[in-house]
């Protein structure tokens, strides 16, 4: 039993290190609420020791009350009743009610709709701790994106409605999208809503692989303009749990158990308009994407810490040969390895997040200013933050997600024979890792979303942001010049595959490697900006330069190289399987 | 209200007695002074544990039936760390009992303080925690009671409120009993009574702002964020009956009792060497 928060500094010094003084000023909007609200901060020094006591509650309910739970979570799951509703396994159900009574249910949900108005990085925070006692619990409480889109897009009716009923924990919701021929590709999405006779909208159809699908309140995308095919006809609509939403059937998975992952039917389910018809896919659900993204990006990094943690422990009691594991340069090897991952995706992760809150804040700021001499500089700076989340979004998410695949899989590793058993958390971390580099779009969708940025050259940018207006010590600055060296090799290789013959089957062969160094060198600026404040942080700089950058510049020599054998002799290299009769 | 909820119109006034103490579970070599008093700068100073249960069970009776919790610490102005957590949680209303006069108080001194205090609210129902992790003596709750002439029940897990009665179910070591008794009455409350409830976050960022005048240049803070402050003479207190001078407890020594394995002695595998086991332990107080 421990505070999760409390006893992991390194959340609270990362938030130091990426600094919410002007995002908590663009979240309270000029710290206006405090005459309305008498809980809301006069100042961002009020607003921000606000968002650590946040996560202390956070880390109390989570790191003693839920963390217990998880293991009888694992293994019990949820179970489907006959008459279509699930129980949830009891530490969920718990989970649920003591989240919402505090309100973090309804963290970046403004103050009128009974949320705690907080920015989207407190968010994440929250996230990665709830991810380090029990992954599954995150994909529940990280729905608050089901909030945010009502909030963000529907009517002030339907807000009213249903936002401050998600923000107190008595309901649940779910984002149904998913369906048995639209995974990936969403924009093939069968499901039909019409308008009855009365004007009330209907959806029919078959969803799969639906998170929390058995909530209160869905947001479903279904085809409302049947003479568009594609993503032009889709809108989002919410319907209500009611007996013409059926849950057919609950996925047994590989891992997250105590995440019921539904298939629905729908039969005439009564529905209401979110926002307007037609903006579905387009805006509305790659918004509420984004997020869910951000999400994962904290889910990973939680998971990463419950198995580092569980690993250097182990190792520190374990003794083999007369002495602790921990003293055998191999182990201290991965296990600094291991570490260091960690805090690069956990300072990715709230840098990112941080960017995203300036975006929102900003636009919310702009429109405000709108027509005012300083609207045109609030402007540029929003579009600014908004090119970065294109590209910094999808990196945080693969980078945590292959993150807690590679810590787990070395946390087992580290616990040896004793790791591969049931007896030892380790196991459930390395099934739970597994489909954070899956859903909300593979780890392969994400290198084709971020690779733009790279190719243009926005990593220069991100680089030059996390370093404005840090002092650097003589030290920080030479490792800064290491920084700019493999910026410079970057450069080289993105000019190579942009100007090679063989153009998008080229581009997309070795888009990897270049998004893998672009993120290199983003999170050593994020560390230089860490070491300023925390001089205990260059050791992990050092590291990363040390380790990290000679293989980025090996990839990077292979995408220089011409090379296209995997695609031109794939037949050869992986030859299509046959059976003998 | 919630159904099988009878309760009252208007609700029941409740008072908790909540008390910070040094964190005994985080005790080192330092914790103890040459002179056998507790060292109070080398412990983290919590919320009592079993208080937390106590404060639950007042803001259920306020859940379940309205009305109003009000929670009072006696100690030196650090205490108003509790107090603020107990508004944070959902208390209406905190006091702080301080006086140099109430220093060196033992339980009979502290019950008749905080008896004192107590009445000043006029309440229904009067919670404590069954004891305090640095004293262990569990007797200043009951003696508020005497003093007060409340009925007492002790070791209380479950609650439930009719009118002017109270239903309350308390744990007897090797069951439970259950008894009716007519308000107002005073429960000490164990962690079966259930978990303190978490935070509203919202009550957290505005309570963190409450303080007591102690703490804020002797000055009361505006509205709610105000934590009321007593004086043994604003509570009627005969100064005779407190601190030192109403205190008859003397500790005449501190023994610091070392536990270490001395001989052994092998028991036969058969029922009769259990047997003569659990007799010689149960003799000697071990079991049982």
């Amino acid at each position: 039993m421990s505070n999760f928060y409390k006893d992991n500094p390194d959340i609270e010094k990362t938030l130091d290190a990426v600094d919410l003084t002007e995002v908590a000023g663009l979240c309270e909007e000029g710290f206006r609420f405090a005459k309305e609200y008498d809980f809301a901060p006069v100042s961002a020094e009020d607003a921000i020791d606000n968002y650590k006591r946040a996560l202390e509650v956070c880390g109390d309910i989570i790191g003693n009350r839920i963390a217990p739970t998880a293991e009888e979570t694992d293994k019990v799951g949820n179970i489907l009743n006959e008459d279509g509703s699930v129980t949830y396994a009891p530490g969920i159900k718990l989970a649920v009610e003591l989240m919402g009574r505090s309100r973090l249910s309804g963290c970046t949900i403004p103050y009128y709709l009974g949320g705690l108005n907080m920015p989207c990085t407190i968010l994440t925070a929250c996230n990665d701790i709830v991810s380090r006692a029990d992954a599954s619990l995150m994909n529940i409480f990280g729905l608050q994106g089901i909030a945010e889109t009502i909030n963000a897009f529907a009517s002030e009716e339907l807000k009213k409605q249903y936002v401050p009923k998600l923000c107190d924990g008595t309901w649940t919701g779910a984002m149904v999208l998913t369906e048995p021929d639209a995974g990936s590709d969403l924009q093939s999405v069968k499901t039909t809503a019409h308008q009855d006779e009365n004007g009330v909208w209907r959806v029919n159809g078959v969803k799969r692989f639906i998170t929390n699908g058995c909530g209160d309140v869905l947001l479903v995308l279904a085809r409302t303009e049947p003479e568009f095919s594609d993503g032009r006809g889709l809108s989002c609509l919410l319907v209500e749990k009611c007996p013409q939403v059926k849950v057919r059937r609950l996925e047994h998975k590989l891992g997250i158990n105590g995440s019921p992952t539904c298939e629905l039917v729908f039969t005439d389910a009564p529905a209401k308009l979110v926002g307007q018809r037609k903006r579905g896919l387009i805006t509305y659900v790659m918004a509420l994407m984004n997020g869910a993204r951000v999400g994962i990006s904290a889910q990973g990094t939680g998971i990463g810490e419950a198995a580092y943690r569980a690993a250097r422990d182990y190792a520190a009691a374990r003794k083999q040969f007369g002495v602790t594991i921990d003293t055998f340069p191999a182990l201290r090897e991965l296990m600094s390895d291991m570490s260091v991952d960690l805090q690069a995706s956990r300072i990715l992760a709230y840098y990112s997040s941080k960017c995203v809150d300036l975006e929102n804040g900003l636009t919310k700021k702009f429109e405000a200013l709108k027509g005012s001499p300083e609207a045109q500089a609030v402007r540029a700076r929003m579009k600014k933050y908004a090119g970065f989340n294109k590209m910094l979004t999808p990196m945080a998410k693969y980078y945590a997600s292959e993150m807690s695949m590679r810590t787990s899989n070395g946390a087992v590793a580290v616990l040896g024979g004793s790791g591969y058993m049931k007896d030892y958390p380790v196991e459930r971390y390395l099934r739970d890792a597994r489909i954070t580099t899956i859903y909300e779009g593979t780890s392969q969708l994400q290198v084709v979303a971020a690779i733009a940025g790279v190719m243009a050259g926005l990593y220069r940018e991100v680089v030059a942001d996390a370093l404005e207006g840090v002092q650097l010590t003589e030290s920080l600055k030479a490792k800064y010049g290491g920084v700019l060296a493999l910026m410079e090799k970057l450069d080289k290789a993105v000019e190579f595959v942009k100007g090679h013959p063989d153009g998008k089957m080229y581009h997309d062969l070795h888009a990897r490697k270049l998004v893998d160094a672009a993120i290199g060198v983003i999170v050593a600026a994020l560390f230089i900006r860490f070491a300023a404040k925390f001089p205990e942080k260059e050791a992990v700089l050092d590291f990363w330069c040390e380790t990290r950058f000679p293989t980025l510049i090996g990839e990077l020599v292979k995408a220089e190289s011409g090379y296209t054998g995997p695609v031109v002799k794939f037949e050869t290299l992986a030859p299509a399987v046959t059976l003998a009769d | 209200m919630k159904e099988n909820c009878k309760g009252r119109a208007g609700g029941y006034n409740c008072v908790v007695c909540i008390k910070q103490v040094p964190d005994t579970k985080k005790v080192t070599g330092e914790a103890m002074k040459a002179d056998g008093t507790i060292n109070r700068a080398a412990l983290p100073a919590i919320f009592n544990p079993e208080d937390r249960n106590a404060l639950e069970a007042a803001l259920s009776v306020k859940e379940r039936y309205g009305g109003t919790v009000t929670a009072i610490a006696m100690g030196l102005p650090a205490a108003c760390a509790i107090l603020r957590e107990a508004l944070m949680c959902g208390a209406d209303a905190a006091y702080l009992v301080t006086d140099r006069k109430a220093a060196g108080s033992d339980t009979l001194a502290t019950s008749y303080i905080l008896s004192q205090a107590v009445k000043k609210f006029n309440p229904d129902l009067v919670f404590c925690g069954r004891q305090a992790i640095d004293g262990d003596t569990a007797q200043t709750g009951p003696q508020i009671a005497e003093k007060l002439d409340f009925a007492a029940i002790t070791y209380l897990e479950k609650l439930d409120l009719d009118g002017d009665f109270a239903t309350a179910v308390r744990d007897i070591g090797t069951g439970v009993e259950t008894d009716r008794v007519k308000l107002p009455a005073l429960f000490t409350v164990t962690e079966k009574f259930g978990e303190l409830r978490p935070f509203d976050v919202r009550r957290v960022m505005k309570y963190k702002k409450a303080k007591a005048p102690v703490e804020n240049g002797g000055a009361a803070m505006e509205g709610d964020l105000a934590i009321g402050q007593l004086s043994c003479d604003d509570i009627g207190c005969d100064p005779e009956r407190c601190g030192f001078a109403g205190s008859p407890t003397n500790v005449n020594k501190i023994v610091s009792v070392v536990l270490a394995g001395g001989d052994y002695k092998e028991i036969a595998p058969t029922d009769e060497g259990v047997k003569a086991l659990v007799d010689e332990l149960a003799a000697d107080h071990t079991i049982g």
